[in-house]
């Protein structure tokens, strides 16, 4: 046992080891967890998502990514770009604000952390003194203005973060001279906006919460304009000549105000509730555009008429006579508009609008008519329906490459063609070495391609198996398409839809076949779809047929969902995948296993009851074997879906709670009343903590036994040709490994090619295998006798694969929770084994054979197992002699379900969950790795100084 | 020698008779002899009375393999679990005994009457306040019976006294192979699993080694009462008087390790049904002669207890009167001879 521990030191091995493997995250695919601010530099084109958990991420042309975390995990409130900068200021819950800078660093750009800083006031002073509530880079690129809950706006310069205080800003001198009647002691508490006039860098725009706004004079330090809103800020917005500014308000009005030098307390020019005359929701933010045709984009967000839409989350475009109201589906966190950063640029001309919602990002094209939406080449909604299980298919032919893309397209035509606006930067990654695509099945039945290749996961092709089933909520029911005259204009925007109709239609296990591009799906109600690629809409007739797993079993009902009620007569399927053949289970529980041989065009598939193999050239089932020990009632009743249920509503309630948490600390209003909540927050965790030292966890020590419930789970299925019965003849072969440690073999007789329609498919079981230490059976494998694992079905006939050897030995490899073992074939005896869990105490939770090629040398390479254990940690383990290569900490073991939804690819590379919507790349080899490579140059700045504008304008204090 | 002869399954007769018929078929009708079997779980058993006489004739399948040796050299250590699995060992010490000048043992009861369940090993090389417990959970069908938590400790450092985590026994299900034992306590803290320290691992990870090696389990604990701990030097324990044996062998840190090694090959054998239909243990690298078909387990010390009939070192092992203690010695680490001293240890 020892000798496992410690593995001879031969240093060849060693050197080459270095050469083979290598472990690096390389790349966060998806969209960011938790968003909580934005921001974005016109003059880099880049755009800047922050996040609840203090990860800040930087995006521009495709494969442009950054990605930074500020130390202390807290929560992005705002992020300002330095304007002419590759600089950016974030500002975290913590009132801190912190300094990034993309720095240049052999051949790429890089973003670093530089400094940080938390305003301090005098001792004393109440923390609301010095409560960051707005931000101003001022185009000088010298100092940030920084307003406060007190009222007061600090000056700091920059990069050094020195409190500039003879340059303060006090409420008291803003106060002096606004009239006395419009006085009060308030009306200079909490800064809202500051924005600097877009002509005039000497003159910022102050605005406070309860309404008044006034015009800084920062030369002579004195107020030069007066405007006394009525109503509680929300906003400001320069207009792009600076005659005009534009406020926005709690009360769903927007205000109009004129700047000239005649008037020193202007009225308001226009005052207007856009969904009134009912009381109606705060308007948070607004811009007013420019045109050349002379009718400006007033483009707001919320403002809805509070009892009828004031669930919506909503923004609202308004040109002209045409107006929008864009529906997300879930809350917008910010958004902002491209437009014509040419400083010499008369008109601002909006081309996009950039919309970060909750769950996902929106992209307007604002200049072709009807508004289309942009589909994104990056930051895709993974969870738009919660992701079920994964698949990972390298190196696709060019042609099913070519298939898939062009079935894609043509879901993809209410896009809008418009290039992708957000360009800034250049990717110098290496064009990425093979095509790769990434299967994910989702809750509502649908499969999403992904283009895994490169750096930007991007949705190439959406399949749905909803159309073979009748459910209840039928598809045409809900695309309520506004009236003409319907009023609010709202139309729905966005992809997100984590409601699924039917949660037996959910996916759990896909295969693609590459070479011949049949696919098959299995499902949550035992549903097995088995599909075709048609490049041409198509109406036929799915096959049906129904495998009954507890042939033998008499008298169980099974207390889980029903199956689902398939539609009659032919079904229309859109270009794609079609399906041709379904196969139920009976009963219909989850399927756990799927296996397709697309050369013996077999399917096999395994729920908890049994499994069982289906021919689909004759469409017939072949077989069916019932697992199930006969006392095991839990599988029986079909328990796994309550089971799930209720881990599921337990998620629901615990996220509920930790959102009200979080929300309560959100709000800012009194920070004395921040630090309550988090006291209160402070003590409920100890009291949890100290319950839990109440009662201590046990854990029972027991050895597993032939009655424990769900032995029968069919966890692995494999086909190998190979030799089963005797060593003078191979032959086509079924394996299939279940839950209780045991792995059964059939041995197949499929008629030869010209015969294949005329004679049936034989099966008959050959061997059983029963582990004694009775742990779950993962992974089944054959090593021909070269010791290599046979290649994938018409691997070989496409040239891609060497022939096995077939002449020497053939060994069986079983791989359960605990153990590696390799036997002998046809004669199965222990030859091997590794007993991982007896040795570390942790067990096999994903493993795949790899390929790992040396990146000294070309010639050099050899397979491997990758192997995800229950603690989180990758090791590579040798083939055949099954030695522990390396050993990587790669996910948090609590973090169970990113341990569940990991994947390996065949070379060396994988994917996890991160969060619901994100999959964290990782690679485990030295040759093979992508990740972005970029860099961002500073462009030219013009000696003209109002470039620098347009970025001003981001920098809203924004309410969220 | 050996010698073949063939008994009337249906009627095996008295155990008297059996021994005088071994007596007269080898030759040796004055000699005292122990007798020896294996069974189905390739375990070397004695047969010496009509009871268990009876069960390894039932048992035989068709063969019944019979072991004979002397009573003045036996030993005694190649009966109970595993043995046949250490075979080279036994066959070693049953066929050729001479080849090893051993001591000869005191015989205080008949221990080797019986299939250990459960033992206190490596007392030798081990500090006195820790306990080296061996369960053998292989046939019998006993749960083991027992619940771990977290817990800590505190650990003497060289920063002075330190509270640690550890994992400690929480709960002994009445009934189960770790109550029955009596060598393991509620918040007796685990040390190690089959010679892996725990210390640094989590609950579930420690969890998973215990099932996964629960088929021959090893845990070393410090018991949460440490006055009834093993000690060494016998003259310093006797109040009752009794002579302990205890030979300390040169110190042999690798012991473990090669207890473990020779352990891995016999701890769990698959089972393969071929075709046929017909279950079958899966080949070893010295597969027995005999194939053995049937799988049901017998519990032949449960049924010797029960029926009374026999002395019962096991009485006193329930009672916590007394523990035995084996000791491996390794002797010559090529051949990989064991050879066990059973010592007595009053409490």
């Amino acid at each position: 046992m020892r000798r496992f521990l410690r593995p001879g030191h031969d240093p060849v091995r060693e050197r080459l080891k270095r050469d083979l493997f290598q472990f690096n995250k390389t790349v966060e695919h998806g969209f960011p967890h938790q968003p909580s601010a934005l921001g974005y530099s016109p003059f880099l084109r880049l755009m800047a998502i922050g996040t609840r958990s203090g990860a800040i991420k930087l995006y521009g042309a495709p494969g442009v990514e950054f990605m930074g975390l500020h130390e202390e995990n807290n929560t992005v409130m705002q992020i300002h770009f330095i304007p002419d900068q590759c600089q950016l200021v974030t500002l975290l819950d913590d009132n801190s604000l912190h300094l990034w800078t993309l720095k240049q660093h052999s051949g790429t750009s890089e973003l670093r952390e530089e400094h940080r800083f938390t305003l301090k006031g005098p001792p004393g002073s109440p923390p609301s003194a010095t409560q960051i509530t707005a931000v101003l880079p001022h185009s000088s690129r010298e100092v940030l203005y920084l307003g406060t809950e007190s009222g007061n706006i600090f000056v700091v310069e920059l990069p050094s973060f020195r409190v500039l205080e003879d340059r303060t800003i006090t409420s008291e001198a803003v106060q002096q001279r606004v009239p006395e009647e419009y006085c009060n002691r308030r009306s200079c508490e909490l800064v809202e906006a500051l924005r600097e006039h877009p002509k005039n860098p000497d003159q910022i725009l102050i605005g406070y919460s309860r309404g008044l706004i006034v015009l800084w004079d920062l030369q002579n330090n004195k107020v030069t304009h007066h405007f006394l809103g009525s109503q509680q800020l929300e906003n400001l917005y320069w207009q792009r000549d600076g005659s005009k500014f534009i406020s926005c308000h709690y009360d769903g009005s927007y205000t109009q105000w004129p700047v000239s030098s005649d008037n020193r307390q202007p009225e308001p020019l226009e005052n207007t509730v856009p969904y009134g005359p009912f009381p109606c929701k705060a308007i948070s933010k607004i811009y007013w555009q420019t045109t050349r045709n002379g009718l400006p984009y007033i483009i707001f967000q919320g403002g809805m008429p509070r009892a009828s839409y004031g669930d919506r989350h909503s923004i609202s475009v308004v040109h002209g006579s045409q107006q929008t109201a864009f529906d997300f589906t879930s809350r917008v966190i910010d958004f902002f508009i491209i437009f014509s950063s040419e400083p010499t640029a008369e008109f601002d001309d909006p081309s996009a609008m950039v919309v970060l919602a909750e769950e996902e990002l929106v992209v307007i094209d604002l200049k072709t008519a009807g508004w289309p939406a942009v589909h994104p080449p990056y930051l895709a909604s993974l969870h738009c329906s919660a992701i079920t299980c994964s698949h990972h298919v390298s190196n696709i032919p060019l042609k099913l490459w070519e298939r898939i893309i062009s079935a894609g397209s043509k879901q993809n035509i209410h896009y809008s063609n418009m290039p992708w606006p957000i360009d800034g930067g250049t990717n110098i990654a290496p064009d990425p070495p093979q095509r790769d695509l990434l299967l994910t099945g989702h809750e509502d039945g649908t499969v999403r391609f992904w283009d895994a290749s490169g750096v930007c996961l991007h949705l190439l092709y959406k399949l749905s198996t909803v159309r073979v089933f009748l459910t209840d909520a039928d598809p045409n029911d809900n695309m309520n398409t506004p009236g003409e005259d319907e009023w609010p204009p709202l139309r729905k925007v966005g992809t997100f839809d984590p409601y699924s109709d039917d949660p037996r239609l959910g996916i759990q296990k896909i295969y693609l076949c590459k070479y011949s591009g049949y696919l098959a799906v299995a499902g949550t109600a035992g549903q097995v779809l088995v599909m075709e690629l048609n490049d041409e809409d198509a109406e036929h007739v799915v096959d049906h047929a129904e495998a009954d797993l507890l042939q033998d079993q008499e008298g169980y009902r099974w207390k889980g969902h029903e199956k689902l009620k398939t539609r009659d007569g032919p079904v229309r399927f859109e270009a794609g995948f079609q399906p041709f053949v379904l196969v139920q289970c009976q009963p219909p529980a989850v399927v756990t296993s799927l296996a397709l041989h697309s050369e013996w065009k077999l399917v096999a598939f395994g729920t908890s009851h049994g499994f069982g193999l289906f021919d689909h050239q004759q469409k017939r089932l072949v077989f069916v074997k019932c697992t199930l020990h006969p006392s095991d009632q839990l599988a029986l009743e079909g328990p796994l879906s309550r089971v799930k249920s209720l881990k599921k509503s337990l998620r629901q309630s615990f996220r509920r709670i930790r959102r009200s948490r979080v929300s309560s600390r959100k709000r800012r209003g009194g920070s004395g009343n921040a630090s309550e909540v988090q006291e209160a927050n402070a003590k409920f965790d100890q009291e949890a903590l100290q319950e839990m030292e109440l009662a201590p966890v046990q854990r029972k020590i027991e050895a597993r036994s032939a009655e424990d419930s769900f032995t029968g789970f069919v966890r692995t299925l494999y086909f190998a040709d190979t030799f089963l019965r005797d060593s003078s003849r191979h032959c086509p072969s079924l394996w299939a490994g279940t839950n209780g440690g045991t792995v059964y073999a059939f041995c197949l007789r499929v008629p030869p090619a010209e015969r294949r329609m005329d004679e049936p498919v034989r099966a008959e079981q050959a061997k059983e295998i029963q582990l004694m230490h009775r742990a779950p059976v993962v992974g089944i494998l054959v090593l021909d006798g070269r010791s290599t694992p046979l290649p994938e079905p018409l691997e070989v006939a496409h040239d891609l694969s060497k022939s096995p050897d077939m002449q020497g030995s053939h060994q069986l490899l079983v791989v359960s929770e605990e153990q590696f073992k390799v036997f002998t074939l046809p004669k199965v005896s222990s030859k091997l084994k590794l007993k991982l869990t007896a040795l570390e105490g942790c067990r096999v939770r994903k493993v795949t054979v790899a390929n790992f090629g040396s990146c000294k040398t070309d010639d050099y390479s050899e397979n491997d197992l990758a192997v995800l254990t229950n603690l989180g940690d990758i090791q590579i383990i040798s083939l055949p002699f099954l030695k522990l290569q390396i050993r990587y900490p790669c996910i948090r073991k609590e973090d169970v379900s990113g341990i569940a939804s990991c994947v390996f690819t065949k070379y060396g590379q994988g994917f996890y969950l991160i969060s619901p919507s994100e999959f964290e790349r990782f690679s485990l080899s030295s040759k093979w790795l992508v990740e972005p490579r970029c860099i961002v140059d500073i462009p030219e700045v013009t000696s003209n100084n109002h470039v620098h504008n347009k970025s001003g304008m981001e920098n809203a204090a924004r309410k969220s | 020698e050996f010698r073949r002869f063939s008994l009337e399954r249906s009627k095996p007769g008295k155990f008297e008779e059996f021994y005088g018929l071994l007596q007269h078929v080898h030759k040796i009708p004055n000699v005292d002899v122990l007798v020896g079997y294996t069974d189905i779980h390739g375990d070397l058993l004695p047969i010496n009375n009509d009871d268990n006489y009876h069960k390894a004739v039932s048992t035989a399948n068709p063969l019944l393999r019979i072991f004979i040796q002397r009573k003045e050299d036996a030993d005694y250590s190649a009966f109970g679990t595993d043995t046949m699995t250490r075979k080279k060992n036994v066959l070693s010490n049953v066929l050729r005994p001479d080849n090893h000048k051993k001591k000869p043992h005191i015989v205080i009861s008949m221990p080797q009457d019986f299939r250990p369940v459960s033992s206190i090993i490596d007392v030798d090389i081990l500090p006195e306040t820790h306990r080296r417990v061996r369960l053998y959970k292989y046939g019998t069908d006993k749960p083991l019976g027992f619940y771990i938590r977290d817990g800590s400790s505190v650990r003497v450092t060289p920063h002075g006294l330190e509270k640690v985590p550890g994992i400690f026994i929480s709960r002994l299900v009445p009934g189960g192979l770790a109550q029955s034992t009596g060598l393991l306590a509620v918040n007796d803290e685990v040390l190690e699993v089959n010679g892996i320290e725990v210390s640094g691992k989590s609950l579930d990870q420690v969890t998973d080694m215990m099932i996964a090696n629960s088929r021959n389990l090893i845990i070393t604990v410090r018991p949460a009462n440490q006055r009834n701990n093993v000690v060494r030097n016998s003259q310093t324990s006797g109040s009752s008087g009794q002579s302990t044996e205890s030979s300390l062998p040169s110190s042999t840190p690798n012991i473990l390790a090669n207890f473990l090694q020779g352990e891995e090959e016999s701890d769990e054998e698959d089972i393969i049904i071929e075709d046929s239909g017909e279950p079958q243990q899966i080949p070893k690298a010295a597969p027995t002669s005999e194939s053995l078909e049937s799988l049901t387990q017998i519990e032949l010390l449960h049924e010797s207890t029960q029926n009374g009939f026999l002395p019962s070192n096991e009485m006193n092992l329930n009672h916590s009167a007394g523990s035995i203690s084996m000791e491996y010695e390794v002797q010559d680490p090529e051949h990989e001879s064991l050879e066990e001293d059973e010592t007595i240890i009053k409490l």
